[in-house]
């Protein structure tokens, strides 16, 4: 099953995928996917729970080789280079593709330490360098007012919401080119989840994002290409309004209308 | 006719759930009870080893228990300095060794040797030392240590009592670090992080209040080891901190005086026995507040 692959001419193109296969161990799980994504936009993947888009994200970063069993075929390039194959090391590319994910994972440090942990791998940054590379982060995930005070604090005494945009400061502090969220509101309240899909809002301006959800409003609010999956086929994938208003597969209006999954 | 039918069967539900009910909680009343009895029975025993330790032990001790050396027989004046330095000087001499050895075992079998055949096998070997009798690793120091320099050395009691450090720190940092969710982890490479600064940075730091009970326990099992000193050790009734020396130790000392019949050395045993009870119990005091204050 192919879907539509090429986007509007308008848009670059940050990472196409070409022919990618994904394996746990014998089972099958990403079929011959073949997508390219838009640089300084957001995508959203929805479809229901082992469709497989958790695992395509998790091969944006190769985070998947954390798991011997795991296993990629095909290619996905990155600004052309395909880092699959690529002789860099894995934390080059992943400092260039960062990743928030499901539940929130404050490092066990403070609120400053935990931006600049990552900013530290990097960058040698002077003292006042890299507050002020802190404070950009948190401001940028609209967490600053709320912790400008307790810098010195650890990570883990802070509210849900405000974990989870932590970790979005963390990811984005080392300034990668891509953001992968992987259901970064499902652990959050209504409000919490508000101010993230305002944060995503802002922060295509400067990179392109990626972002698996269930939540079908969430899809349609704030993305503005969405690729519907199922059962490791990538069954449909256009601009969000297309996929919503009048999508050209049967399966996709199914599921997004909500007679299946 | 169902109205009929419905109306007398929710009496007799009733009924029956009453019933029911009352079974089970006289069951549980009486589950309650023989738990209660059983705790009793278990805190008694505690309580009066308490008891006597500190009633018998307070009386043998004194400012001249930490200044004097072991007395001969049946001498007014005597302490157990040179017992409690030597049980000092080897239990922290057997924690330095063992704790690293330990905590970079327990790290290779969390995080890198998961399901391997060497991290299996590592792990099956380590749980057979957790279990073996101290006694027999007193044995083996002996045979291919004392036998051999063809003397009884503090050293070889340092050795024998690492080889018991070594199995309780491995196994209490693998659980810990195990405990450490994998999420955490994949937070940290998904930042680029190196595996070698994740382990040190974020997992190992997590795990931390875990790895030092690990330890601290470990501390309070060789502080009442006798067996595997017996062989190694040995004692001595006079000061020192030579290493290749015979060395008194606290249980060495409380197993030879205990023994004896004479009264001036029943007393200092005594006196062992509360230092040593005292000091295990502040060590187990300290490792729960480690464990508690877990952020």
């Amino acid at each position: 099953m192919d879907a539509q692959v090429n986007l509007p001419t308008t848009e670059k193109v940050k990472l196409s995928v070409r022919n990618l296969n994904f394996y746990y161990g014998a089972f099958h799980a990403l079929k011959n996917i073949n997508m390219e994504l838009p640089e300084k936009k957001v995508t959203a993947f929805i479809g229901p729970s082992g469709c497989g888009k958790s695992t395509l994200l998790r091969t944006f970063n190769r985070m998947f080789e954390l798991y011997p069993e795991q296993r990629a075929e095909g290619q996905i390039l990155l600004d052309g280079q395909d880092i699959l194959t690529s002789k860099e090391d894995v934390s080059l590319i992943r400092a260039r593709v960062g990743m928030v994910f499901q539940k929130p994972t404050p490092f066990p440090m403070s609120i400053y330490d935990n931006i600049a942990f990552g900013v530290r791998l990097f960058e040698n940054l002077s003292r006042v360098e890299m507050d002020e590379r802190v404070e950009w982060a948190l401001k940028k995930a609209a967490l600053w007012t709320e912790v400008k005070d307790k810098l010195d604090q650890s990570g883990s005494g802070l509210s849900g919401g405000q974990q989870q945009r932590l970790c979005i400061a963390r990811g984005i502090a080392i300034k990668p080119e891509v953001l992968l969220l992987d259901e970064p509101c499902s652990a959050l309240d209504p409000i919490s989840t508000g101010k993230i899909e305002e944060l995503i809002d802002e922060l295509k301006s400067d990179y392109t994002v990626l972002i698996v959800t269930h939540n079908m409003q969430q899809a349609a609010r704030s993305s503005d290409y969405t690729a519907y999956m199922y059962l490791g086929d990538l069954i449909e994938f256009g601009p969000t309004s297309d996929i919503f208003m009048k999508p050209k597969k049967k399966e996709t209006e199914d599921y997004i209308t909500g007679r299946f999954g | 006719m169902s109205t009929v039918m419905s109306t007398s069967s929710s009496s007799a539900l009733h009924a029956s759930r009453v019933a029911m009910h009352r079974r089970r909680k006289w069951i549980n009343h009486f589950a309650l009870l023989m738990s209660m009895a059983a705790m009793a029975f278990g805190l008694i025993w505690l309580i009066w080893i308490l008891f006597e330790t500190i009633r018998l032990g307070l009386g043998g001790l004194s400012l001249m228990t930490f200044t004097e050396m072991t007395p001969p027989p049946q001498e007014e004046v005597g302490g157990l300095a040179n017992a409690i330095m030597g049980s000092l000087l080897m239990v922290s001499l057997a924690t330095l060794l063992g704790t690293p050895i330990g905590v970079m075992a327990g790290v290779y079998l969390a995080e890198y040797g998961r399901s391997s055949w060497l991290g299996n096998t590592t792990r099956f070997i380590n749980d057979i030392l957790l279990s073996a009798p101290s006694i027999v690793i007193g044995l083996f120091i002996y045979s291919v240590w004392v036998s051999r320099f063809k003397s009884f050395s503090g050293l070889a009691g340092v050795l024998a009592l690492t080889l018991i450090v070594i199995p309780v720190v491995i196994r209490t940092t693998e659980n810990m670090l195990s405990l450490i969710p994998n999420a955490m982890r994949e937070a940290a490479y998904a930042l680029g992080t190196p595996k070698w600064k994740v382990i040190l940075s974020i997992t190992l730091k997590s795990a931390r209040a875990g790895v030092i009970t690990g330890v601290l326990l470990a501390i309070a099992r060789i502080s009442g080891e006798t067996a595997p000193l017996l062989f190694t050790a040995l004692s001595n009734q006079f000061w020192t901190t030579n290493l290749n020396e015979p060395m008194a130790s606290l249980p060495v000392t409380i197993f030879k005086f205990a023994m004896s019949p004479y009264e001036n050395w029943q007393k200092l045993a005594w006196a062992g026995v509360f230092l040593i009870t005292i000091g295990v119990l502040a060590l187990n005091v300290i490792a729960r507040t480690f464990l508690r204050n877990k952020h």
